[in-house]
């Protein structure tokens, strides 16, 4: 077993058990914490069923985002959709036999690659030519992106340009679920792809990457607008009336 | 015109994005609250010795109490959505009056001392510390913020500035750094009963004074009883109503529609006051407060249906918070709930807008009204901002618009909305809430004017509108202050229910 496999398994590893630790805490926090008071934003639905939908449409569509700013909402939703599309490509490397709808998506997730890094290359130009916007960012905000970017165009490479033995590859992502590890190909625009991939994962839950949780949580989206008719009281609000 | 010793921002020809001007309103502060005022409101003096360990402890208390400060700490990605769509940056051009570069205020100090990354990698992700300059700002920019949720409209994730003013509010209250003027309020409201400090007996004459006008004015008898025990509905209305130039016309406009609708009524002496500034400086406890003297003037009473005037954050504190605060509202199963709302009649919301009430009637036709009576006026309607974004009229989402609008084109002929990105959900503060309205903030209030102003401009040149309506005694006494800065006369600021004052035949149907 090769120096770069064990490197390899050891980071994914980690990075796995930082992104499903990392999320579950922070998700635990978040449900534990109460909101003492009814603060959905309105317009707002008046039953779960509509609370359910509104949340459905900033999901899929970021409604409130394609009110406020139509440019943001094209880079962003094209990223995120894109994003979506090649994860669920990738999910071929994880499953053997390769799920049906997988293979469907295939030819679709291979080129949304590209549209995932135009996407990110708007959404940076605006970071770095936007005075508003610019006058906001972090460096972090820029190094996500670049993560990002790093991350698309390496795998373009791999599909595109410097093939490497995917078969291999496939064989180490299994070996890694099923604790029965396999040799890493050294390919070195791989082992960045793998590297990137593996740092996201890792910074998830401590970054902003937490909006994604967030959202579900947020109580000006996620509440019903029934506070006349069922009353609605904290823990530590009840406390108050003792 | 009024003299002004700032700038006052020109109408744009179009409605462009300005360039930032950092700092610009750097220097805008209201007057720190003396020892006495906040020691009233059980909150220290002076800024405390160890403010800054205070302050951190406090932020870690509130993120374990209120999901949203937590969510919305963590939630952000800085994409710029929210960025030019608060009224106080278009007006001011400070950066620091984005939504999001407000929140980064206290997000910044999250960072630094309640996440892995801000602790560690402080550059990186841009925390700092808890300076002075940093409480400095806070103190200057969450003054500078009216709690109107427009950013929150716009966020993707819902993120609300109001919440993280709010909370910062509290932190500042918490080590000593109070406003004057939201913690002397809240100091009358607690002692006497509403904002301005008039004693029951003042209130009396006062209503006395407004039976006399009335009579006057259409040979009725009508009548605005003051802790009348047994009267079906208890009003609750901004105590601005009482003696304000428009609101008091929206006054006199309740009580007739509650003598043709024939329900009794009364006010209350004890809760002479809608408005609650517990919401504003974001304490629970403090709003909690202001609202128990609701629930205890209506089991006093026994009143059987409350009624709530036209105000915009009383609205919202009474419709989304009170069922939660204090048990007015329904479907309470606990015995604090159950002890008021056994005594309420179910079949009305509690509680309920002056508007909804109105509306009501005119839909049963109750209300005898003749719009010519208003044809001299050309009408349009400010949503204001609490009603419009943290509340609700009616039984259907967005009943808030449909309702006021409703009510204006049952006593008039004319009426023109303003532009649609500029009402509803969209709606521009008035540029003098959550806590603003006072002199030492009249630029941040004129500056902060400049879209709503922009607006009624636009049809005012179109349709040659003179009657500017609003639901909101903060709306109300902040027009008649900024109206002249841009070249409009106060008298065409009102209310709803003074329109319906005007058309209402009294003497023709009970």
């Amino acid at each position: 077993m090769s120096f770069v496999t064990i490197f390899y398994a050891c980071i994914f590893y980690a990075a796995s058990a930082m992104l499903i630790g990392g999320l579950a805490y922070k998700i635990y926090l978040y449900s534990r914490t109460p909101a003492p008071l009814k603060i959905p934003t309105t317009p707002a639905p008046t039953t779960t069923t509509g609370v359910v939908y509104r949340l459905g449409r900033e999901v899929v569509f970021f409604e409130s985002l394609f009110k406020s700013n139509k440019w943001i909402w094209i880079f962003g939703w094209l990223f995120h959709f894109s994003l979506l599309l090649v994860l669920m490509r990738h999910l071929r490397y994880f499953t053997e036999p390769v799920w049906g709808w997988v293979v469907l998506v295939q030819p679709f997730g291979k080129y949304a690659g590209f549209a995932m890094v135009a996407g990110l290359a708007g959404l940076w130009a605006r970071r770095l030519f936007v005075e508003r916007i610019k006058y906001i960012s972090t460096v972090s905000d820029h190094l996500i992106l670049l993560l990002l970017i790093g991350i698309g165009l390496s795998g373009l490479t791999i599909k595109f340009v410097a093939h490497t033995d995917i078969v291999d590859v496939k064989a180490f992502i299994l070996g890694l679920m099923y604790f029965d590890w396999q040799p890493l190909p050294a390919d070195p625009v791989l082992l960045v792809h793998l590297f990137l991939v593996a740092a996201l994962m890792a910074i998830f839950p401590i970054s902003k990457l937490l909006h994604a949780p967030g959202l579900f949580f947020s109580p000006s989206r996620n509440q019903v607008d029934n506070p006349r008719e069922v009353r609605h009281l904290a823990p530590w609000a009840a406390e108050l009336e003792k | 015109m009024a003299a002004a010793e700032f700038e006052v921002p020109k109408f744009r020809e179009y409605p462009v994005i300005p360039a930032l001007r950092p700092d610009e309103m750097a220097g805008s502060k209201p007057y720190v609250a003396a020892a006495p005022i906040q020691e009233a409101l059980g909150f220290p003096g002076q800024l405390v010795d160890d403010w800054q360990a205070k302050a951190i402890t406090r932020m870690g208390e509130l993120l374990d109490k209120y999901r949203s400060f937590r969510v919305y700490m963590d939630a952000c990605v800085h994409c710029g959505a929210c960025t030019d769509k608060c009224h106080y940056f278009i007006g001011t051009a400070d950066p620091k009056n984005m939504p999001v570069a407000r929140q980064e205020l206290v997000r910044k100090v999250y960072r630094r001392y309640f996440t892995f990354a801000g602790k560690y990698f402080p550059k990186l992700v841009g925390a700092v510390d808890l300076t002075r300059d940093v409480l400095d700002d806070w103190y200057s920019y969450f003054n500078q913020c009216s709690e109107c949720r427009r950013c929150s409209v716009f966020c993707p994730y819902g993120i609300d500035t109001a919440e993280v003013t709010m909370a910062a509010r509290e932190i500042m209250d918490s080590v000593g750094l109070g406003v004057k003027y939201t913690g002397e309020i809240l100091g009358k409201l607690h002692k006497i009963g509403n904002n301005l400090g008039l004693p029951g007996p003042a209130l009396e004459d006062t209503m006395l004074g407004l039976e006399e006008d009335i009579k006057d004015e259409t040979g009725v008898d009508v009548r605005l009883p003051i802790d009348m025990k047994g009267a079906e509905v208890l009003l609750i209305t901004p105590s601005a109503d009482f003696f304000s130039e428009p609101h008091v016309d929206s006054l006199i406009g309740y009580a007739k529609v509650f003598h043709q609708a024939g329900i009794s009524w009364t006010l209350s002496s004890h809760a002479s006051e809608a408005g609650n500034f517990g919401l504003f400086i974001g304490n629970y406890e403090q709003m909690r407060k202001a609202a128990m003297r609701i629930r205890q003037a209506a089991l006093d009473l026994g009143a059987k249906r409350i009624v709530v005037g036209e105000c915009g954050h009383a609205w919202r504190v009474a419709y989304s918070f009170w069922n939660t605060l204090t048990g007015v509202g329904l479907g309470g199963e606990d015995p604090f709930a159950k002890a008021l709302q056994q005594q309420l009649d179910p079949r009305h919301p509690v509680p309920q807008h002056i508007c909804e009430f109105t509306y009501d009637l005119i839909q049963r036709g109750a209300l005898n009204l003749d719009k010519e009576a208003n044809d001299h006026r050309v009408i349009t309607f400010h949503d204001s901002c609490n009603v419009a974004r943290a509340s609700r009229m009616g039984d259907m989402p967005g009943g808030q618009f449909v309702i006021p609008r409703s009510i204006i084109k049952s006593v008039a002929n004319h009426f023109h909305d303003m532009p649609q990105d500029t009402i509803c959900e969209s709606t521009f503060c008035c540029g003098g809430g959550g806590g603003l309205l006072t002199d030492d903030l009249l630029e941040i209030r004129v500056k902060g004017a400049l879209p709503r102003m922009e607006a009624l401009k636009q049809v005012v040149d179109d349709h040659g509108v003179n009657f500017f309506a609003s639901i909101c005694a903060i709306c109300k006494a902040q027009f008649n202050k900024v109206l002249p800065f841009y070249g409009f006369d106060t008298s065409m600021n009102g209310g709803v229910h003074q329109l319906v004052s005007t058309a209402i035949q009294l003497g023709t149907k009970e």
